[in-house]
């Protein structure tokens, strides 16, 4: 063990996309905290620029392969959006159900894939096939489960084919929806047994208050559209996004930067759970506060809890828009949407946070301008201002370089960032 | 990382290629595809000896057999990075679309001037940018996997064919045939717009079979007849525009410029593990 001071941890590990982190402590004071993105940008704005409106869904997917859905899913009411087409029930229902699929999918991958290992003091989910295989083959039961409902719905796990500016070009067969409604009763179990792991984790003792931004509950836990929402008061119209992310660039980031009310603010579980608790399932609820997520909460490490939660409410959400579907007789899966001039946004809530699509186009339907603001892009500035403060206290307590880089690494994990998706 | 104990197959064990996953320009998706199909995740582990996986694991080595590389390149770090990746590894396999000719990211090279294109983003910060370029223009490439996204079968079955060593065959044909075989109602007929009779096979018509036309992720099948599929996208009312507008969007229909002369790899005898 040494305390040198120096702290340099190149492209770091079990996060999507390449990022560093470099500290600097001499004398027990924090001289330096850098979280620097060093991802290659891909300009995928630019790509845009002259392509038809039916490009943007199916491309900027592309954009990230962890929430390909959710993208899709955005760029598709940004569309819609601008040529004011407003998609009937049966379509946004089975849209949110899809949206539900790739959080659970996304969330379980996290807690399992990326953050156990650190807790329980492996590098990586692998050691586990061996120590502790039942946690690992619950793992895969519960991404399986997700990956195969949004096989069912979207056509495909990653980088869907059915999900299309209108509706869907396929439905899902009433029979397989019921057959999900059961697999997804039957996987409370180990959603409460993923609970009970992650209860035995000491949840780290860090806060620094912090500005939460999400989409306003209007009625329900928000995920596809609506007003926008920061925990220092600021609502916005879905439109105003840009005065909600107010982008910069800045230096020894290849992402560009966000900020609100204050330096930096942060978007994703734990700013949804803190800003509409009141929305969440009962059941959920109850989840949260029994792992010490009782809103507004500002340890960044509760980010889990918020995930579980979030797991538990979009589980038995799905069984509840599966049992409205089977309900009712399926319409037609897809209507006519006419292209105009015009602008659209749209801001859709995708596991790591806020999503923000926007298009303007011509009046043959070609991109005239594309805007896509991603929520690792909004948490960039947050993680940067917590490293720091996180820093400064374990330096101020004298502790060993090699406990200050693993939280360090913990906390940027605690965000799940996706770093390429930032850049793009 | 050893995962499920040794397999062996006729009585005799299997040998476990070390494997090593790494990311250039890309959305990370590939290495998704690796994790997901649970079903079979841990037999597909148990094939392997996982050394190098950053996505996934915190420890890192240089000691790998086979080197499954997704994304393209974009940026000079990239060339270097790849080139030491090429010196590690017996085998160096292109995974998915942008490993093996560019994928979306190509997009970006109808623009002649890179570096405009990023002080236009980025402003008073340019960022460094390359021209796009596929894994092969730059080094020699084994392997490749085909697909935005590919189908994790086909990760599995060229993993497995290493470990076995059975040689591994890349479909020849478009997927027009794969489409036929499973009784879909051809997109053109249903007024969709397909470029399923001149890209690859071997993804079963994934998104045909979900009545979506094909963009050509795979890239170009063998002997690609474009003329004859102009001709059908003209028969249907598709413009050469719209023709040309898809087949630009993965990069495996642009064409390429000559690649860079690489050095010659050096034969090596199989190390001891």
């Amino acid at each position: 063990m040494k305390v040198a001071g120096t702290i340099e941890v190149h492209h770091l590990t079990r996060v999507e996309g390449h990022g560093n982190i470099r500290i600097r402590v001499k004398d027990g004071r924090l001289r330096e905290a850098r979280w620097e993105v060093v991802e290659t940008p891909r300009f995928f704005e630019a790509l845009l620029r002259g392509k038809r409106y039916d490009v943007a869904p199916w491309i900027t997917g592309r954009i990230c392969g962890i929430c390909s859905i959710g993208h899709t899913l955005a760029s598709i009411r940004a569309v819609e959006n601008a040529f004011g087409f407003d998609p009937p029930e049966q379509t946004r229902n089975l849209r949110l159900l899809l949206k539900h699929a790739e959080t659970l999918q996304s969330h379980v991958l996290h807690l399992y894939f990326l953050a156990a290992p650190d807790f329980l003091g492996v590098g990586s989910v692998f050691p586990l096939i061996e120590t502790h295989p039942d946690a690992v083959r619950r793992a895969a039961r519960l991404k399986l489960l997700a990956n195969d409902l949004c096989d069912l719905v979207g056509g495909r796990r990653m980088h869907p084919t059915r999900t299309v500016v209108g509706g869907f070009t396929l439905l899902p067969k009433k029979r397989e929806l019921a057959g999900f409604r059961e697999r997804l009763i039957a996987a409370l179990p180990d959603l409460s047994a993923t609970v009970d792991l992650f209860r035995s984790f000491p949840v780290p003792d860090f806060s620094r208050e912090t500005e939460f931004v999400s989409l306003l509950g209007d009625g329900g836990y928000p995920f596809i559209g609506g007003r926008l929402v920061s925990s220092d008061g600021v609502i916005r119209p879905e439109s105003g996004y840009l005065e909600m992310t107010n982008e910069r660039v800045v230096a020894h980031s290849t992402a560009k930067w966000c900020r609100l009310s204050r330096e930096s603010f942060a978007v994703g579980p734990l700013a949804r759970v803190n800003n509409n608790f009141s929305f969440l399932l009962p059941e959920a609820k109850v989840l949260a506060e029994s792992l010490g997520l009782s809103p507004v909460r500002h340890n960044p490490f509760l980010a889990h809890a918020a995930r579980l939660a979030e797991c538990l409410h979009v589980t038995l959400e799905s069984v509840a828009l599966i049992d409205g579907l089977l309900s009712t007789d399926f319409g037609e899966p897809r209507r006519t949407v006419t292209p105009r001039e015009g602008k659209g946004v749209a801001a859709v809530e995708v596991p790591r946070g806020i999503l923000y699509h926007a298009y303007e186009f011509d009046r043959d339907g070609r991109i005239v301008m594309a805007d896509c603001v991603i929520p690792t892009g909004q948490n960039h500035g947050n993680i940067q201002a917590d490293l720091e403060s996180l820093a400064r206290e374990m330096a101020a307590e004298g502790k060993q370089d090699a406990e200050i880089e693993r939280l360090a690494q913990m906390l940027v994990r605690a965000y799940d960032p996706c770093i390429s998706c930032s850049v793009h | 990382m050893a995962a499920g104990g040794t397999k062996s197959w006729l009585g005799a064990p299997l040998l476990r290629p070390r494997v090593a996953f790494f990311e250039l320009t890309s959305c990370g998706g590939c290495q998704l595809q690796v994790l997901n199909h649970e079903g079979t995740l841990l037999d597909f582990l148990s094939l392997v000896e996982v050394t190098d996986f950053r996505e996934a694991m915190t420890e890192r080595s240089h000691e790998y057999d086979i080197a499954f590389v997704e994304g393209c390149v974009s940026r000079s770090d990239e060339v270097a990075r790849l080139r030491q990746i090429r010196r590690n590894a017996r085998t160096l396999v292109a995974l998915g679309s942008c490993a093996c000719f560019g994928g979306v990211p190509r997009m970006k090279n109808r623009f002649p001037d890179p570096g405009l294109l990023a002080r236009e983003i980025y402003g008073e910060y340019p960022m460094a940018t390359e021209t796009v370029r596929a894994l092969d223009e730059i080094v020699p490439v084994d392997l490749k996997v085909h697909g935005c996204p590919f189908p994790k079968e086909e990760l599995e079955k060229v993993v497995l064919h290493i470990a076995l060593g059975k040689a591994i065959e890349t479909p020849r044909h478009p997927i027009c045939f794969e489409c036929k075989a499973n009784g879909n109602v051809c997109l053109f007929d249903l007024g969709e717009l397909c470029l399923g009779p001149v890209t690859r096979g071997g993804c079963s018509a994934w998104c045909p079979g979900n009545r979506f036309g094909c963009w050509g992720c795979r890239g170009p099948a063998d002997d690609a007849n474009l003329d004859s599929l102009r001709a059908i996208a003209k028969e249907h009312g598709f413009s050469g525009e719209d023709l040309a507008d898809r087949l630009e969007c993965f990069g495996g229909f642009t064409p390429r410029e000559a690649p860079e002369p690489s050095p010659r790899r050096k034969s090596r005898k199989r190390g001891t593990r």
